[in-house]
């Protein structure tokens, strides 16, 4: 049975937080242009109760939406496309995102619940600011409205609350509309991964929060208090600054631990998307703390806040709108939503445009050039270097755009983005992030006193001594165990980075002394300088460890210099490379509800593929996971390797890299196993699975062996063990005219003795030959005839590939010091917005806000 | 002249230096024909070609050849144009391949044969292959 009830609630929530919003931001508009406070007020009261309907609303879509994901209601399309019945509650939880309508839901979630806070807390500039974040919320409700105009049959938003029937085509539905899928088609296995449960919630209010600083600069400009908003807004930009910086970083974190391209970043335009207005982000916050003293850093300010909240709605509709198409690794589907999203975009482009033009002429401006000496005009070179940044990955990643418009007007574009994504984007990054580094150590000491010339050298002279002795003694030490200096232009990166880490160090003592409250823009810096030193390590001296030299399988019409960064790795045959012995120990299986390995000798399969019986005791790691008879599930659908990499003998490190195969069996997604360990992390995945078949076995051969001697099968050393009489077959008694001999046959594997037991038998004067094989060998063998008059025995032997994997193996170095680093800045960001609050507080309590 | 006017310049100055980067990196969408003129100009610049697999009648992926040592791959691509050519490529197939709608090799024509450093999938969405029918029986 459908359960109609639900989706219809959750379709009324919608159109409700729709309607809601457009009423809340039209009674705080009129509130915002009456004079007459009394009624002012009561026009805001009726704006804060329909948005906090509208708040209502929101939750009510959400408490429906997860109704019918928990319950498992696929009629829906939202249910059967993003889960099935064996995923655990909090993936469950992560459906919820997985879907476009979903990010938006969450979207709208988290400017509703901002919204509120901003109610309680915007004291006088709730009206205009509401009036904003009311009319972005109706924005970003039109995109799951899910209606259709009549009439025009133009479709506005996608709806999370459609049935399945009415999303696909097919004869099912035709046959019958009730007709109700057994199981949904499951999330995606990249998806399935503890990160994908918190990083899009955290950088969704991240894009949520730019809306913010944007609203208090738009209420600012009409109502001409052109610096007045810059105290309210600025901890909601260092807020925002921090979530959004933590999302970019969590979604690096988990392309690191589950996508396969060997790195936390790789330029794609996905990622760009975000990076670029987080450093516009991070200029407007230098702007806006330096806009007391400058009026040029008050323009600066309103236009880069302004800039991040429409690069926003820009990363939006360049991964949504499906026009990236052939330019990201990532898929996108286009929910036609490419002119709504447009629509959105130009409506705050324009506004605001305009809107500044208006004021612009009134906006105070200081006639007099910032000194040289001066913190003003280093803060105006630090936010041009990261507004330059900015645009460097701005303009590349807008090509499809680019193409697009040239198209619309009738002419003719192919212009691709970069071949070699990472070389072109670090060319231009790399001296970017040393200029970054350079400048927020020196910013710090005009930072905090006005200074000339003379006191700049004495303040600078211990830093540099410091800087230097530190990095003469990392180069000695650290730097040359991983092989020293590899490119000259690492020096400046590297010396930028331990500039900075010192120069703030500096600060931060003396300021921990006096006034610790203040510490935050040196912790943050200290952060920038640990995060650009993890950079250049683990990504400037990444080591391949599986390079192929092993010469034997290489292709003759291939260049020799041709780079193969895999390696091909039969069972149990070491492959000695960069120090490394590698040794593949074959596959391994994941019970459900405990952690551990097991193989497949482990365990009996039943019938239900995903519940299997311990054939022994299952001991993982000196733990009893399982007794022998136990019954329990396993995760089926993923398979792990274990490959074991020995140093000098010794083991050193076992990664289980994992393959996880669709349910069509089409499909496998490889990801990673990293070991992380202090000074660097060992990152192995699986490249490619060769599939076992019935075909691979080899023609049979014949060998005719004495029982005592040995012989050679698969090129492993195989003897006669005995040759038995048995009495049953397979669990079927032999009838007593019959004849069954079993043959035991020992075979030397590398790292243990395997037993064959062909079967040979006479069956009503017929021949039957029952073969018995061993895979991790790949050997077959059947016991063909029995020779009395020597004594001999004839077997008919089979080889195949014996089992393999090809796995890329990587070492990143000091990848620690990048999260630390990481860590270190959001402390920072924690203590500066903890300050910039307070002096809010304290104004708005003496009544200056 | 001013300070905040030689800095406006070396701002304008480093815009167009970025922009003239960008278009001198900027690959190219072309077809097999147009990648292998650019190759005979001796341009060693890597371009973008959209394609799919070749097929036989019933539908399956034909001309995927594994490498002999099982770490790289040759397939057959259709360009926009219809000219089918061999591509070469040396890693492991992406495990998606066969699946795909289309495909997008990012490499450069090297002696007959257009060999990809990089390989785009575009998957078509899971609905295309539902079939309920069978389920539902």
């Amino acid at each position: 049975m459908i359960h109609y009830s639900i989706g219809n609630l959750g379709h009324i929530f919608v159109i409700a937080s729709f309607v809601f919003s457009l009423f809340a931001s039209v009674f705080y508009l009129r509130a915002a242009q009456l004079t007459d406070p009394q009624s002012a007020r009561q026009w805001r009261q009726n704006g804060a109760f329909f948005f906090c309907g509208q708040v209502i609303a929101v939750i009510g879509i959400v408490i429906a939406l997860y109704t019918i994901i928990f319950n498992h209601y696929f009629e829906y399309n939202y249910a059967y496309s993003y889960t099935d019945r064996k995923l655990p509650w909090f993936y469950l939880v992560s459906t919820f995102w997985n879907g476009q309508e979903g990010s938006f839901l969450l979207w709208m979630f988290w400017n509703a619940l901002l919204g509120v806070v901003l109610i309680r807390f915007a004291g006088r500039w709730e009206a205009r600011v509401m009036m904003v974040f009311s009319f972005i919320q109706v924005f970003l409700t039109s995109m799951i409205l899910g209606i259709v105009i009549p009439g025009l049959d133009i479709k506005i938003g996608s709806s999370p609350f459609i049935l399945l029937r009415d999303a696909v085509q097919d004869p099912a539905f035709a046959a019958n509309p009730e007709f109700i899928p057994e199981d949904g088609n499951g999330l995606n296995p990249l998806l399935q991964n503890y990160w994908m449960v918190i990083h899009p919630p955290t950088l969704f209010l991240g894009f949520a929060s730019t809306a913010v600083p944007f609203a208090f600069c738009i209420a600012g400009l009409l109502q001409r208090k052109y610096r007045e908003w810059v105290r309210p807004a600025l901890p909601w930009a260092i807020f925002s600054g921090a979530v959004l910086g933590l999302g970019i970083l969590m979604g690096g974190y988990w392309a690191y631990e589950t996508l396969n391209f060997g790195g936390y970043w790789n330029w794609d335009p996905v990622e760009n998307a975000v990076y670029v207005p987080w450093l516009v982000l991070i200029g407007a916050i230098h702007l806006m703390i330096a806009y007391k003293n400058n009026e040029t850093a008050l323009k600066g300010s309103m236009i880069t806040v302004v800039v991040v909240f429409l690069l926003i709605l820009y990363s939006t509709f360049l991964t949504r709108s499906g026009v990236l198409g052939d330019a990201s690794v990532h898929s996108f589907t286009d929910l036609g939503l490419s002119g709504q999203l447009l629509i959105y975009m130009f409506f705050f482009l324009i506004g605001s445009v305009v809107l500044l033009a208006i004021r612009w002429k009134e906006i105070p401006l200081s006639s007099t050039e910032s000194s040289v000496y001066s913190r003003e005009f280093w803060i105006f070179i630090g936010v041009t270097v990261l507004m330059l940044m900015g645009f460097q990955v701005l303009l590349p990643t807008s090509i499809p755009v680019w193409n697009r418009i040239v198209e619309f007007f009738g002419g003719e574009s192919n212009l691709a983005p970069p071949a070699d994504q990472i070389g072109f984007y670090t060319k231009f990054q790399f001296w970017f992030g040393v200029l970054i580094a350079v400048l927020s150590g020196m910013g710090q000491f005009f930072w905090w006193k006005r200074i000339d010339a003379k006191r700049l050298r004495r303040e600078l002279f211990y830093p540099l001594i410091i800087t230097g002795l530190l990095f003469v003694i990392l180069l000695e030490t650290i730097v040359s165990a991983e092989g020293g200096i590899q490119s000259v232009k690492y020096v400046f990166l590297f010396l930028a980075g331990l500039f900075t880490i010192v120069a703030n160090g500096k600060i931060l003592i003396s300021l921990m002394r006096s006034s610790p409250s203040l510490s935050g823009g040196s912790v943050a810096h200290i952060g920038v300088g640990l995060m650009l030193i993890g950079i250049l390590f683990s990504a400037g001296y990444s080591r391949v460890v599986s390079l192929n030299n092993t010469g034997l399988l290489i292709r003759s019409d291939l260049d020799d210099e041709f780079n193969r960064e895999s390696l091909l790795l039969f069972l149990h045959e070491p492959r000695t490379m960069a120090g490394y012995e590698i040794e593949f120990m074959g596959e391994r299986f994941e019970p459900r509800n405990k952690s551990g390995y097991l193989t497949s000798k482990d365990f009996y399969n039943t019938p239900d593929p995903d519940r299997v019986i311990a054939a022994r005791d299952v001991i993982y790691n000196g733990r009893l996971l399982y007794s022998e008879g136990d019954t329990f599930n396993i995760a089926r659908e993923n398979t792990y390797y274990e490959i074991e990499f020995r140093k000098d003998g010794i083991p050193k490190y076992t990664l289980y890299p994992r393959a996880q195969i669709n349910r069509d069996m089409n499909g496998i997604v490889a990801s990673p196993d990293i070991v992380r360990g202090i000074t660097r992390d060992i990152y192995t995945h699986v490249n490619m699975l060769v599939p076992r078949s019935d075909d691979d076995w080899s023609e049979v051969q014949e060998i005719r062996v004495r029982p005592d001697s040995v012989f050679y099968v698969n090129d492993y050393i195989a003897s006669i063990e005995d040759v038995v009489r048995i009495f049953s077959v397979q669990g079927q008694p032999v009838d007593s005219a019959d004849v069954a001999v079993k043959a035991i046959i020992n075979v030397q594997g590398e790292r243990e003795v395997y037993q064959v037991e062909p079967i040979f038998l006479i069956h009503d004067n017929m021949v039957a030959r029952l073969p018995d094989e061993i895979n991790d060998l790949g050997i077959r063998i059947a016991l063909f005839n029995i020779h009395p008059e020597d004594g001999e025995f004839s077997f008919g032997v089979q080889s195949r590939q014996k089992d393999m994997v090809v796995i890329k193996a990587l070492e990143k170095p000091y990848i620690n010091i990048l999260w630390l680093g990481t860590g270190v800045l959001m402390i920072g960001f924690g203590i500066a917005m903890v300050r910039r609050v307070r002096e809010y507080t304290k104004m708005k309590a003496k009544g200056l806000d | 002249m001013k300070k905040s006017h030689l800095f406006a310049l070396l701002v304008i100055a480093a815009a167009v230096v970025i922009i003239i980067s960008t278009a001198g990196d900027a690959s190219t969408y072309v077809t097999f024909s147009e990648a292998r003129e650019i190759a005979a100009k001796g341009n060693p610049k890597s371009v973008h070609v959209v394609g799919e697999l070749k097929k036989d009648a019933s539908g399956q992926v034909v001309g995927v050849t594994p490498g002999a040592d099982l770490v790289s791959m040759s397939f057959l691509l259709i360009d926009e144009n219809g000219e089918t050519h061999t591509v070469q490529y040396n890693n492991p197939m992406p495990p998606d391949m066969l699946k795909s709608e289309k495909v997008v090799v990012i490499g450069r024509y090297d002696e007959n044969r257009f060999l990809a450093e990089k390989i785009l999938l575009k998957c078509p969405s899971k609905y295309q292959e539902q079939n309920f029918a069978a389920i539902n029986q």
